[in-house]
């Protein structure tokens, strides 16, 4: 074989450990994020998953901090770095409760994220979700939820990014809006490498390329999301879908 | 009549000067959840340095010059003590308060020590010394340059905060800071911005203050502070308007319950605000909703998946 180098990870992530209220809920969460593709995020429900987006972030809620580990996004140690010097290095950032400012209008919440030195892809946005264009005087907090995500990740889209994190973003929708989220988030991850937490499975088959699963704070499993995805036995011990959950294995040491 | 009429004025007149002094501790604890104790402290030192100047140069002129200088004089206090201060004590809000509890004792008496517990006459140029006949009462002209005063602010930190990026960035602080920064915006430097607004607005009413009151002493802004608080809690952190009205009811409320009710206004203001406090809904409710939301087990989706892989 010819000694290609593979390309430098666009995110590493390596040994963090974070403690929120004296918990430790991260106890080593390993893994990197190719700079191309969905890298989803996987876990059952209170394994850390959000805990580790918002800890590469810098937004741990009061009393949390990240204890060891690095963080390092394309080459630079982003560790502990405020978190509007971390977004400003090109990381757009779709919350878990979609943190959509409910007295702003929905142009106001893009305006927000206008960020300067960037280029504003308005033409995207409003190509990707004409209907924000049509409701862009109305308040944030009277759009539905599945409106109130997209004005989530249009607000990740609208300037130039490296990286796109979204956590859950089809939690509590209806199936026909889950669908239109898939659509929107295909589409971008063609622009942008994406790094999806996600409990719908049907989603993360449709759109990741690699994998990653937590559990109890640490990275368990790491590949390309199609294998985890076929081999049944794996998802029922590492996910506890299709079977009674509870008995957590650890099959695959992918602590990178 | 003429009571009722002159009680109004002057009511709306003192509202004036609480909307000036609550506007500012509104905006600096909705953005950052700071409690500023200092503002009145602020507002002390304004209404010295205003009155120094008015002293020096008489007239009009004088009182224009001592407002410049007393909102100048507040814009410069709340920076530093800002930038010395408050900025390396965010997120620890015990601290927070100490130490602005401790400006808030200190300064007046530094400014006692300097300039003694006397109080002093506010030099009041002519054109705003006399009274008005308004519907048979005779209206001091200082309570409509208040009501003018505090309707341009009302009208231009509005406009601030509707029309600027940074009034942008304060009405979505107000309600998601960390989100605000998630964005990639530095929100400390519009906590300064918004500190300094606070500042210059504590200044303004410390001269409005000595005009209204004809007199200015060492503990001023201390005794108008409380009343400030008390203007927040009823008029809420969500909208300025909101403030506006606040100040617009409890200032009448202590002119009418001060002239009616045998001199029990600021009594008649607690009153007003234990009212409004309990009549408020629980404002924790929609939150215990979200919390229960997100106790509940995952969608659907994820458990029929496992089934067809």
């Amino acid at each position: 074989m010819n000694a290609a180098v593979p390309p430098p990870p666009l995110l590493e992530i390596a040994g963090l450990h974070a403690e929120i209220a004296g918990s430790r809920v991260l106890q080593g969460v390993g893994f990197t994020v190719p700079a191309a593709g969905v890298t989803a995020l996987l876990g059952r429900n209170g394994v850390g998953k959000t805990t580790t987006v918002r800890a590469v972030l810098g937004l741990l809620p009061d009393g949390g901090r990240v204890t060891a580990g690095t963080v390092t996004l394309a080459g630079e140690d982003i560790t502990g770095e405020p978190t509007h010097v971390t977004v400003r290095r090109g990381v757009g950032y779709a919350p878990e409760d979609r943190g959509v400012f409910a007295q702003l209008t929905v142009a106001e919440n893009l305006k927000l994220a206008e960020r300067p030195g960037s280029a504003h892809h308005y033409d995207l946005v409003h190509d990707l979700f004409p209907e924000l264009r049509a409701r862009r005087a109305q308040r944030a907090g009277s759009l539905s939820g599945g409106q109130q995500q997209m004005v989530a990740i249009a607000r990740t889209l609208l300037n130039d990014n490296r990286l796109v994190i979204v956590d859950e973003p089809t939690k509590g929708l209806a199936p026909r809006v889950v669908t239109e989220v898939a659509e929107v988030l295909q589409r971008a991850s063609h622009r942008v490498p994406l790094l999806l937490v996600e409990q719908n499975l049907a989603l993360v088959r449709r759109l990741a390329r690699d994998a990653v699963v937590l559990d109890a704070g640490r990275t368990v499993h790491t590949g390309p999301a199609a294998e985890l995805l076929a081999d049944r036995e794996l998802t029922t011990a590492l996910l506890g879908v299709g079977a009674r959950p509870g008995h957590a294995t650890t099959p695959s040491g992918g602590a990178a | 009549m003429d009571t009722f009429v002159l009680l109004t004025l002057t009511g709306f007149g003192l509202g004036a000067l609480y909307f000036l002094i609550a506007s500012g501790l509104a905006l600096i604890f909705g953005l950052m959840d700071v409690l500023n104790f200092a503002h009145g402290a602020f507002l002390t030192v304004a209404a010295y340095t205003a009155w120094a100047t008015a002293d020096a140069v008489s007239g009009m002129g004088g009182l224009l010059l001592a407002a410049l200088v007393g909102t100048a004089t507040g814009v410069a206090l709340a920076v530093a003590v800002e930038f010395v201060l408050i900025r390396r004590l965010y997120g620890r809000p015990k601290e927070q308060i100490l130490v602005t509890v401790g400006l808030s004792l200190a300064v007046p008496a530094a400014v006692q020590t300097l300039a003694g517990a006397d109080a002093r006459t506010f030099p009041v140029p002519d054109a705003l010394a006399g009274t008005v006949g308004v519907l048979g009462a005779q209206v001091p002209v200082n309570r409509f340059a208040l009501i003018g005063v505090a309707l341009a602010v009302l009208i231009g930190v509005r406009l601030f905060l509707d029309r600027t990026r940074y009034g942008l960035v304060v009405r979505a602080g107000v309600e998601d800071r960390a989100m605000v920064t998630a964005l990639g915006v530095d929100v400390t430097r519009a906590f300064t911005v918004v500190f300094a607004l606070g500042g210059a607005l504590a200044g303004l009413a410390g001269v409005l203050g000595g005009l209204y009151f004809g007199s200015l002493s060492p503990h001023q802004g201390t005794g108008l502070l409380v009343f400030a608080f008390v203007v927040v809690v009823i008029g809420g952190l969500g909208s300025l308007t909101g403030v506006a009205l606040a100040a617009l009811a409890v200032g009448l409320t202590q002119q009418y319950a001060n002239y009616y009710a045998g001199g029990y206004g600021d009594l008649a203001v607690v009153a007003l605000l234990a009212a409004v406090v309990l009549a408020r809904p629980v404002p924790g409710a929609p939150r215990a909703a979200e919390r229960l939301r997100r106790l509940l087990p995952a969608p659907p989706a994820a458990r029929t998946e496992g089934g067809r892989a």
